[in-house]
């Protein structure tokens, strides 16, 4: 490297080399980032998963974080861990050696593979103790975006995470000249522990963006201080924060792009005219992103490793754990930023896609904060009137009802009688009867999804602060804080899986759970209980298709994660095209319902897969039966 | 109804024993061992400790060092909880002392359910009481505790504590606070006359360094009614007061 010149990362040479000495590690910096990382041209490398084997250790290792030290768990010596290529059908071995001082998992995040190579320790095997090594062997028989990542504790927030790619074993129905891997993820220095331990005391310690008097001053101004402080007694009356969008924020966290900050600068090399895949994923321990790259729209291909029919748009919101894969083709001979903020807007990263190194395109001034909305506290209309504050009031009319009459749970046999919910139909409810007109062209409630369910009696006892009393069919909307961008934005609706789906019988049964927590005591969980408070597995007869339906009685997003098999979305889609998803975010007071099939043998993790939320006991264990033995009457 | 022919439901008998057989052949799949580590820890041990208030009062005539402090340890359910407040007037030594040690249970989203004994250190002769309350966050934000005590003599009194947290900005923070006791009887030796004994209202302005480390400066102000005031009056004491105070709020 020349003196000044800009070496990897975007660090001069006088500053990589203050880095490296000082960390000792001059000489093995190639040590400290993944191959894929490095902002270089050309294709994504990568280690090839065969039946052969490949080794992984994990470790405890050094690492610079935006110039600050700080102690990763690591795959391989790097954050995120080495890109694995796979190839569908074909057996792959992986070598798992744990070099740390607990016991580590490496769980395979939206492979169906046999339950005992899952990954989740007291699941699917005892976990890998320290100085042990564990084999995966399995054969991939599905193809696209996924990643891996440590079960177990919170190791994942320490850097414990990195993406995979399989091959598919026809033509890939996506042209592409080139890909890269865009892997989205949340660094803290502290101890991911004490950020729990934080939260249990006082769940709101990272929210620095809250309501002030000066806010209030702000509202009154525009609204009137009747309305503002009407607003402020609503929220006050459920002890509830509109601006509690995210658990742990920029306050803690530096959002990392493959592994680097944003002052790093990760650069994706490009041809004008080149189809550019990139195959996005959040790794985020906490964090949703919303992702755009101005100047260029957004073809995404994928989500969730399954191809999806093209859908263009300017902005995606992808929740944690999801991925998406999206082409884009700059024309122009020029440098454009992929902009990744966190949903709270409390911090961002970035890349640049650039003919060259070294460039760099306008970084976009952060938005302002979303706040939540009483659709997002599942407010009935009563109890919202003479609301006149955008956010306080509700949708004006009911979205069209697309995918209405799937959400309303109206099944075609009659027998699945949902357990909690008073007035249940088909058809939702005419809502432009139930407020006035007065509220119209309001922010953010033209796109309220149309109210499917609402409340029965139960609130799910003292570990649940809130429930929905009414309940939407939320999938069309956009997520939070984009309701308003002027753009394009994908919403669940959007997604259409390519390939059909193969199996299309009816549901025979409907299970519903509610997604509940109390915010000022951290505890989450089903149905008002965490994890170590339910006796017994979800028990699944082998075979059987079933339809589970999520209602989120809190007020947060909750990216529900189910290992073992994909959750075909009722989403509007046409059965055969139901996006196969494995992991889907759901709304604050949303009530959504998904099909599956349960055809794999074993013992599955359902949770949410917001680490903290996950940790603190929002969890279910669900039992897929063995199939009938042959010989057998 | 028509009787159905004994043929008939001899086999509608052996289909329904088919199908349970049938749907018996999916068996579910073992359970993991026992031995195996638990998936997630979702009940961890939590130590909590607030010093709420470590302050200084003055006022024209003198000045006071005040205590309030309380933490737990536990899970999320099942807390050990404990509290201690005093004062030290004019450098004189303690003058007040209470300690209490609960056991907290999580009744209600936002409440808990605190039973225990407290014991008063000073004055002396020093007294011990039974206690019950509940502590937590009332709509509108309030942090609340309201407590019962039933003293070793039979006294019943009780104690309702209400503190509210006002935004300037993100970390400077205004916060009132409300007290009030109440006896339903008399202790002459203690000055605790019969009905509301005293009220007293704080404004802390803090600013929060780090959220648990918040330097704070305040007025406070004082008054005891009733029969308590009468009793405070036949002693010669003054039964109102005001006084500004500096502290520091500290949890870990």
């Amino acid at each position: 490297m020349a003196k000044g010149e800009r070496g990897p990362y975007g660090l001069t040479r006088r500053r990589f080399l203050q880095v490296m000495t000082g960390l000792g590690l001059l000489g093995s910096w190639h040590s400290l980032m993944p191959a894929y990382a490095r902002p270089v041209g050309g294709q994504a490398t990568a280690l090839r998963v065969t039946d052969s084997g490949v080794d992984l250790a994990i470790a405890r290792t050094t690492i610079d974080i935006g110039g600050r030290v700080g102690s990763a768990l690591t795959i391989n010596g790097t954050v995120p861990g080495p890109l694995l290529r796979f190839r569908e059908g074909e057996w792959a071995t992986l070598r798992v050696t744990n070099r740390l001082e607990e016991m580590t998992t490496l769980h395979w995040h939206g492979l169906r593979v046999p339950q005992d190579m899952d990954g989740v320790a007291g699941l699917s095997f005892p976990g890998i103790k320290p100085g042990e090594t564990f084999t995966y062997r399995f054969r991939p028989k599905q193809n696209g975006t996924y990643w891996y990542h440590s079960h177990q504790g919170l190791q994942e927030q320490l850097g414990h995470y990195a993406p995979l790619i399989i091959e598919p074993a026809a033509a890939d129905p996506v042209a592409y000249d080139r890909e890269y891997i865009v892997f989205l993820s949340d660094w803290t220095f502290e101890d991911p522990e004490a950020v729990l331990g934080k939260l249990k005391k006082q769940s709101d310690y990272y929210n620095f963006q809250q309501r002030t008097l000066g806010d209030l001053l702000r509202d009154a101004q525009r609204y009137g201080w009747r309305a503002a402080l009407q607003d402020r007694a609503m929220w006050g009356r459920m002890r509830m924060s509109p601006a509690d969008i995210a658990d742990v924020t920029g306050y803690a966290y530096t959002y990392l792009l493959n592994g680097l900050p944003p002052q790093d600068n990760w650069t994706a090399l490009f041809r004008p005219g080149e189809r550019v895949r990139l195959r996005f994923i959040n790794g985020a321990a906490s964090t949703f992103f919303n992702v755009r790259i101005p100047g260029l729209p957004l073809t995404v291909v994928q989500a969730d490793g399954q191809n999806i029919q093209p859908v263009t748009v300017d902005e995606f919101q992808i929740a944690v754990a999801e991925t998406y894969d999206v082409i884009v083709q700059p024309q122009e001979e020029r440098a454009y930023t992929l902009f990744a903020e966190a949903m709270d807007r409390s911090g961002y990263t970035r890349a640049t896609l650039a003919p060259r190194l070294g460039m760099s395109a306008p970084i976009p001034p952060l938005r302002e904060r979303p706040l939540r909305t009483m659709i997002d506290m599942g407010m009935e209309m009563e109890e919202m009137d003479g609301m006149a504050m955008p956010g306080m009031a509700m949708g004006e009319e009911a979205m069209g009802g697309h995918a209405a009459g799937e959400a309303g749970m109206t099944m075609g046999d009659g027998a699945m009688a949902p357990a909690d919910q008073g007035a249940v139909s088909g058809i939702p409810k005419n809502e432009a009867a139930m407020s006035g007109g007065a509220h119209a062209g309001m922010p953010g409630m033209e796109q309220a999804g149309p109210i499917v369910a609402r409340h029965g009696p139960d609130t799910h006892g003292p570990a649940n602060s809130t429930v929905a009393t009414v309940q939407r069919n939320r999938l069309s909307e956009r997520g939070a804080g984009l309701e308003q961008v002027e753009h394009r934005v994908l919403v669940y609706t959007d997604l259409k899986s390519l390939e059909p789906n193969t199996d299309l019988r009816p549901p025979g049964r409907e299970i519903e759970f509610h997604l509940t927590g109390n915010m000022e005591t951290f505890m989450w969980g089903f149905d008002g209980k965490k994890f170590s408070e339910v006796k017994e597995p979800i028990f699944l007869d082998y075979g059987e298709r079933v339809r589970i339906t999520l209602v989120n009685d809190t007020m947060m997003e909750h990216p529900m994660h189910l290992h073992g098999m994909f959750k075909e979305i009722l989403n509007g889609a046409e059965p055969a095209h139901r996006p196969r998803k494995h992991t889907i975010s759901v709304k604050p007071a949303e009530r959504l319902s998904f099909d599956i099939t349960a055809d794999a043998p074993g013992n599955w993790a359902f949770h949410c897969h917001l680490l903290y939320h996950m940790e603190a006991g929002m969890l279910r264990v669900v039992n897929v039966g063995l199939p009938p033995q042959e010989g057998r009457p | 109804m028509k009787r159905r022919p004994l043929a008939c439901r001899f086999t509608l008998g052996v289909l329904l024993m088919l199908t349970a057989s049938v749907h018996a052949q999916s068996r579910p799949f073992p359970l993991p061992p026992k031995e195996w580590p638990e998936t997630i820890n979702d009940r961890p041990t939590i130590t909590f400790l607030l010093l709420d208030r470590l302050e200084y009062l003055s006022d024209e005539k003198s000045d006071a060092r005040v205590w309030d402090a309380q933490g737990w340890v536990g899970g999320d359910w099942n807390k050990f909880w404990f509290k201690t407040d005093g004062v030290d007037v004019n450098g004189h030594g303690v003058e007040e002392a209470e300690v209490q040690a609960l056991y907290a249970r999580l009744v209600a989203p936002f409440w808990f359910l605190q039973a225990g004994l407290r014991h008063d250190a000073e004055p002396t002769p020093t007294r011990n009481f039974a206690v019950i309350g509940m502590q937590g966050l009332a709509p509108l934000r309030f942090d609340v505790e309201a407590t019962a005590f039933v003293s070793e003599d039979g006294d019943l009194s009780a104690r309702l504590e209400a503190e509210y947290d006002l935004l300037f900005t993100q970390r400077l923070i205004l916060q009132p606070r409300f007290e009030t006791n109440f006896a339903a009887s008399e202790v002459e030796d203690l000055g605790i006359g019969q009905g509301v004994n005293d009220i007293e209202l704080g404004l802390r302005l803090r600013y929060e360094i780090r959220r648990e480390l918040a330097p704070y400066v305040g007025i406070t102000w004082q008054r005891q009614l009733g029969d308590t005031a009468d009793l405070a009056r036949e002693r010669g004491e003054e039964v109102e007061s005001a006084a500004f105070l500096l502290g520091i709020r500290a949890w870990f």
